[in-house]
């Protein structure tokens, strides 16, 4: 289980993040909300790539708000990022190798890689550099998450730039991850097919999180818009 | 051979076998082991230091090691190497040089090799440097490489210095006929207080020539690298240059590129960029477990794969 207690972020005198409270179990969570909400920050404060400037996160009983990103991964934590980084030199084969290093079943990068709809001998040996299309990255930035086995894997909007041809692959996968016994996924997402596999919903809207019981509530809440009388 | 010998050998080419090959194997200024092959000849020259390599035509795949090694502190050494390589040929050529220096006098080691290399012949050329020891005489390298390409012939020469070498001046120059191929791929590691230059001319006279040129090298500690290179299109021509540098600790790093078209059918690239890691890499592999001086030490490798 995950706690998120009373997590605030503030950058340049602006709340990101304004006391979050969340618990999160194993299954399928989705964070959604509009643009600039906080959703990516969130989940980077997570995986300790963003330190909160208050609160704490527990996980599993222990408080895990100082432990840095290596520590994090080692307890579990996978983290799939929206921009996929790029590499000189590194390939394709030597990233998804460098991912499973510390995973508990062997899973091969060509398994994993097609995975993902790619054909792995196509692929191992290139660099991932900027040779490869958008939607190669993030199909490889997808796949060295999901090697991992992680126990707690986050992805920060993993469908943007992803065609909608190979889409109801990755939704597969996702509901794949969703019967994992004892494992948390945790997706940003404004997909609302994503949303749909969801076993639990977050709104963060204006740094507040709050918990959606039904999609029909999400579209409500969503539709409502603090800042003008009239609604937008 | 010693096992120094054998081990300076192992880093420099570690793809050494006298097994259908030819070699020169040069230490401390002797040549001690020589071979020639029915497609490689190595004789040595008559009037200074240094061998003439020939390479039959239409030779369809030759073999040749010319290791160098240096293992007396205080040694300096100057060698001419000519590789005459036949029409139609093939070849893969594997040179380089490890110095060991235990003592307070410097060592070095200066190679200059020039390849003729006829119509149609292909030369794979590799070239590793690297330095050791526990005496503060510095191991010094300045090769100098000069390369004739005639009508479609075609070089690739992979270089590097991994590691040790306190001073280098790398130069290179290329003069390409039509339809000829050059690329060059440039490895350079620098530490503690460490100076390498790399200095590259390349003209390109022939149509449809084209030139392939990338140096990437990570310079770390108080180390000093330049990047200089000057490609000329005079003909119907394409050079792609890339340079790219990772800086960390107090190192610095120049590139002086310049590219020079003469005609309006030159098609000329130079990039460059200097910059420390990436922070965005670091955390990615830092997502996978990796502590941050595990991530850092997988990005250099890479990159200097």
């Amino acid at each position: 289980m995950l706690e998120v207690k009373d997590i605030s972020y503030v950058v340049d005198n602006k709340v990101v993040l304004d006391k979050v409270n969340l618990t999160i179990k194993p299954g399928l969570t989705v964070i959604t909300g509009p643009n600039g909400a906080g959703k990516s920050t969130l989940s980077k404060v997570l995986m300790g790539i963003v330190k909160p400037t208050s609160g704490s996160i527990i996980y599993n009983g222990e408080d895990i708000t100082n432990l840095s990103i290596d520590e994090r991964a080692k307890k579990g934590f996978a983290f799939s990022f929206q921009t996929p980084v790029k590499f000189k030199g590194i390939t394709v084969g030597d990233l998804i190798t460098l991912s499973s290093f510390e995973s508990e079943s062997f899973i091969s990068p060509y398994e994993i890689l097609s995975d993902v709809g790619l054909c792995a001998k196509d692929y191992v040996n290139r660099e991932i550099d900027s040779s490869l299309s958008g939607g190669e990255l993030k199909r490889i930035e997808i796949a060295s998450a999901l090697v991992r086995e992680a126990k707690v894997n986050i992805f920060d909007e993993p469908e943007a730039g992803i065609d909608l041809w190979s889409f109801d692959n990755l939704s597969d996968m996702f509901k794949k991850l969703k019967t994992k016994k004892d494992t948390i996924s945790i997706i940003v997402s404004h997909q609302e097919r994503i949303i749909d596999i969801a076993s639990n919903i977050i709104l963060i809207k204006q740094g507040k999180a709050q918990v959606v019981n039904s999609k029909k509530e999400l579209s409500t809440i969503a539709s409502k818009c603090n800042d003008c009388k009239g609604g937008c | 051979m010693n096992d120094l010998d054998n081990n300076l050998l192992n880093v420099i080419n570690e793809d050494f076998s006298r097994e259908n090959a030819a070699y020169n194997i040069r230490k401390d200024g002797v040549g001690i082991e020589r071979n020639s092959t029915e497609d490689a000849t190595i004789e040595p020259k008559k009037d200074k230091e240094g061998i003439d390599v020939y390479v039959k035509e239409g030779a369809e795949m030759a073999y040749v090691h010319i290791p160098v090694i240096i293992t007396k502190g205080g040694f300096s050494d100057k060698v001419y190497n000519d590789f005459y390589i036949g029409k139609g040929a093939n070849a893969i050529i594997n040179a380089g040089c490890g110095i060991h220096n235990d003592v307070h006098a410097d060592s070095s080691h200066n190679g200059i090799h020039r390849f003729f290399i006829e119509e149609g012949a292909t030369v794979v050329y590799i070239e590793k440097h690297y330095g050791e020891g526990k005496g503060d005489g510095k191991k010094i390298l300045d090769p100098v490489t000069e390369i004739h390409l005639k009508k479609n012939a075609s070089l690739k020469m992979d270089t590097a210095q991994i590691k040790g070498v306190s001073s280098t001046i790398r130069t290179t120059k290329a003069f390409l006929e039509e339809g000829a191929k050059l690329e060059i791929n440039e490895k350079i590691f620098t530490h503690e207080k460490q100076t390498a230059k790399t200095v590259f001319e390349v003209e390109l006279n022939g149509n449809k020539s084209s030139a392939k040129i990338s140096s990437r090298s990570v310079a770390s500690e108080n180390s000093h690298q330049d990047f200089i290179s000057k490609v000329v299109g005079n003909s119907d021509c394409y050079a792609h240059v890339e340079c790219d540098a990772i800086i960390k600790d107090k190192a610095t790093v120049t590139s002086d590129p310049m590219i020079v078209a003469n005609t309006v059918d030159a098609s000329l690239v130079h990039e460059a960029t200097i910059g420390k890691i990436a922070g965005e890499q670091l955390i990615k592999l830092m997502t996978l477990g990796l502590s941050k001086e595990k991530a850092e030490e997988t990005i250099i490798n890479g990159f200097l794969k």
